[in-house]
């Protein structure tokens, strides 16, 4: 064990963690707002939105990240429309095309999520507000979301524990993170199996911590459906 | 428009016979990959499923491993590790040059690792759903471990892992778009060079695209079609 | 109340008609509730009584008909699928706010606590003031009997006990109207006592009540009015000793057999 190389190859990769947790965060929090605006339109009484919403879920979720990221990076660039475009500075940056991709992505898969959330509210409890004369956005917000919140974040958490693991992907067009450092280390120094033994590392630690986050989260959503400790009534 | 014909079409400036040879290579390897994870996946289950501590920790780490670092670097470990594994012993036999392994080999068995971390989750979820009276009464009757498994588990949890079989199906064939960066020429290969040919990257990664999502939409419909044949004959609710 | 608003019946239906898919459900039917009435609907199962009481507050959209809350007609229209549909949500929420709904399974909102639950309303809707709005909250709860249990969420609660927060949210709409969609039938026989003590202190006070109902007892020593619903038609209705006394339908004969 040469832990000379283990411990400065980890220096070099812990460089792109910055970088990683930013393509994450960014991607998934970008990506809610998208799954929310998509499983409504899933969720709206029209068969036209509906339609579009699933046609977007069923491209994004039916073909691979890595052609999408391609696509975005080096097929938008073909047009000289897009060249001309505004967009351009960022369109041509590849760390703006993968955090296009990786927001994109997600959303797909969030929106499945957000959609099971809210139709996770037991009806009953809808009609109680309906009968009020609640109008719809105050039931969404005051009776819909705090319950559903409940349901998707399980299912957000592992969300998010497969971006970081997608922000992978980036290396493959020049950005920098764990993998990207990762790789270049390897093909200069060919030992593939110490270096993947640390950047594997890296991955597992963030995923753990996301998942003990999650948890705790999880533990103060859910003191109004436990149990309580002597019966209320005896 | 009759560019892009032209471009994917059959005819001699076209490309869509190497294109649809890449998608052939996708499913190959997709379902090399698929083998390898349930062969693979069914014990790493049985581990799990097991009365064992040592094993059922052992699974644990695995899939919990498996399912959080990131494919390509599994791709990476196989591919390179690989390679200079076999270099060091070609050159210890005098062979000089740097000697890579198969692409597909590497490939096939990096996506067949991470699928058995998610295929027996699948294995678990469908043993446990059994009804564990069967079982019990199959124990009663003194019938074997091992008869037990291929007369009374294998066929039920066949039924009950079918739609997340599914799922981990789909996201192999995914997976193998990943195989492109060492070399191997499925679809996603294929398109790059195609759009480095051509100068007409668009094209050919929405020519990507759409192969990509009939292999999808085939494939759900074969799984369809199975989830059906398989419950016949069970009652609902 | 507006000179004209106080002659009016706090709800009227005329012609109402619902039917989903190939059964109607609702055929003809007409009646007036004025202030002060505690009307009970009862009927065999299938009868259309539930549905008749879900028409009021438009959670059921009638087919034909009309519905009017203190004079004021709720507005439909037919929508592109030939289903009738309400025009004017404003409206719907507005007279929503007028008619107080109790349901079979109480309904409560599970990730707020009963007081919170009783404030929802009043202090989101309504606008009142949550000092004001929490006041007058606990006043009902006093009165329902649960105020120790302001602070607890649902899950926590007996059948009986989530009941009766679920009326002290109705009431704490102030609404002309309460709707009790039957309100005990989702209840341990050992619970149904103390919702319908609860009910029975409301019409003493004069409340406009109409209960859809299998308990006869509350029918017969609580309402003013006794409505008897079969298949989508209200067959007799009167006054609970004529009713139950010397019913006149042969069908509703059969039914009070059956239920005694």
């Amino acid at each position: 064990m040469d832990f000379v190389f283990l411990f400065d190859t980890l220096r070099q990769l812990i460089a792109g963690v910055p970088l990683l947790l930013k393509l994450a965060s960014i991607s998934i929090a970008a990506g809610a707002v998208l799954a929310l605006l998509l499983a409504l339109m899933r969720l709206s009484g029209s068969r036209a939105l509906s339609l579009i919403a699933q046609a977007y879920v069923f491209v994004f979720r039916g073909t691979p990240l890595l052609v999408q990221i391609f696509l975005i990076y080096y097929g938008l660039g073909q047009f000289p429309e897009v060249r001309q475009s505004i967009a351009w500075p960022l369109l041509r940056e590849p760390y703006w095309c993968a955090l296009l991709a990786f927001t994109l992505n997600t959303a797909a898969y969030s929106s499945e999520i957000i959609r099971g959330g809210i139709l996770s509210v037991p009806f009953g409890q809808i009609e109680a507000a309906r009968a009020c004369g609640m109008p719809r956005f105050l039931m969404f917000r005051r009776i819909i979301a705090p319950q559903g919140l409940r349901v998707v974040l399980p299912a957000y958490g592992n969300e998010l524990i497969l971006m970081t693991r997608s922000t992978a992907l980036a290396s493959v067009i020049t950005l920098m993170e764990v993998t990207g450092i990762a790789s270049t280390i390897i093909s200069e120094t060919f030992r593939a199996v110490e270096v993947f033994i640390c950047a594997g590392a890296i991955y597992l630690v963030i995923n753990f911590a996301i998942s003990r986050a999650i948890a705790i989260i999880e533990r103060r959503f859910s003191k109004q459906v436990r149990p309580l400790a002597v019966p209320a009534h005896i | 428009m009759i560019n892009f014909i032209e471009l994917m079409g059959f005819g001699p400036k076209g490309w869509g016979a190497l294109l649809l040879q890449a998608a052939l290579m996708t499913v190959t390897v997709s379902c090399a990959a698929f083998a390898l994870g349930s062969a693979l996946g069914c014990l790493i289950a049985w581990a799990r499923i097991s009365g064992n501590r040592v094993l059922q920790v052992a699974s644990d780490a695995y899939t919990t491993v498996l399912r959080g670092i990131p494919d390509l670097l599994v791709i990476y470990l196989l591919y390179f590790g690989g390679s200079t594994a076999l270099t060091a012993i070609a050159q210890k036999f005098g062979a000089t040059g740097f000697i890579g392994v198969n692409a597909f080999g590497a490939g096939a068995i990096a996506i067949g690792i991470i699928s058995a971390a998610y295929q027996s989750e699948v294995f678990r979820g469908a043993y446990g759903a059994i009804a564990a009276g069967e079982l019990e009464a199959a124990r009663a009757v003194g019938m074997p471990r091992w008869l037990m498994f291929r007369r009374i588990i294998a066929p039920q949890a066949l039924r009950y892992a079918l739609p997340g079989l599914g799922n981990v199906w789909q996201i192999a064939v995914k997976e193998s778009a990943l195989i492109s960066v060492v070399g191997l020429t499925e679809i996603l290969r294929q398109a790059q060079v195609g759009a480095g040919s051509t100068r007409q990257p668009f094209a050919f990664y929405i020519t990507a695209i759409l192969l990509y999502l009939t292999i999808s939409t085939a494939s759900g419909w074969c799984f369809q079609r199975a989830e059906t044949i398989t419950t016949r004959g069970v009652r609902r609710g | 109340m507006t000179p004209a608003e106080s002659n009016q019946p706090a709800v009227r239906l005329r012609n109402l008609g619902k039917r989903f898919g190939n059964l109607e459900v609702l055929k003809d039917i007409s009646f007036d509730a004025h202030e002060g009435d505690v009307i009970s609907i009862i009927g065999a199962s299938g009868s259309g009584k539930s549905t008749l009481l879900r028409c009021i507050n438009m959670l059921e959209v009638p087919d034909k008909g009309e519905v009017s809350v203190a004079g004021e007609s709720f507005r439909l229209r037919v929508g592109s699928d030939g289903k009738c549909h309400t025009a004017d949500r404003a409206q719907v929420e507005r007279l929503r706010q007028q008619l107080g709904m109790v349901f079979q399974n109480f309904n409560l909102w599970t990730h707020m606590t009963i007081i919170e639950n009783v404030i929802e309303a009043p202090v989101h809707l309504q606008g009142r003031a949550r000092q004001d709005a929490l006041r007058e909250a606990e006043a009902l709860l006093e009165k329902v009997g649960i105020a120790d249990k302001r602070d607890s969420y649902p899950a926590h609660l007996s059948g009986g006990q989530q009941q009766r927060a679920a009326i002290a949210r109705a009431l704490a709409m102030r609404p002309r109207v309460l709707l009790f969609d039957e309100p005990t039938s989702a209840l341990d026989p050992e619970m149904v006592g103390e919702v319908l003590r609860v009910m029975r202190d409301l019409a003493q006070e004069g409340r406009t009540m109409l209960v859809v109902t299998h308990e006869m007892a509350f029918a017969r020593e609580v309402s003013n009015r006794v409505v008897f619903m079969n298949q989508g038609l209200i067959e007799e209705q009167g006054p609970p000793a004529e009713l139950f006394g010397s019913p006149k339908s042969e069908r509703l004969r059969q039914f009070l057999a059956r239920v005694n």
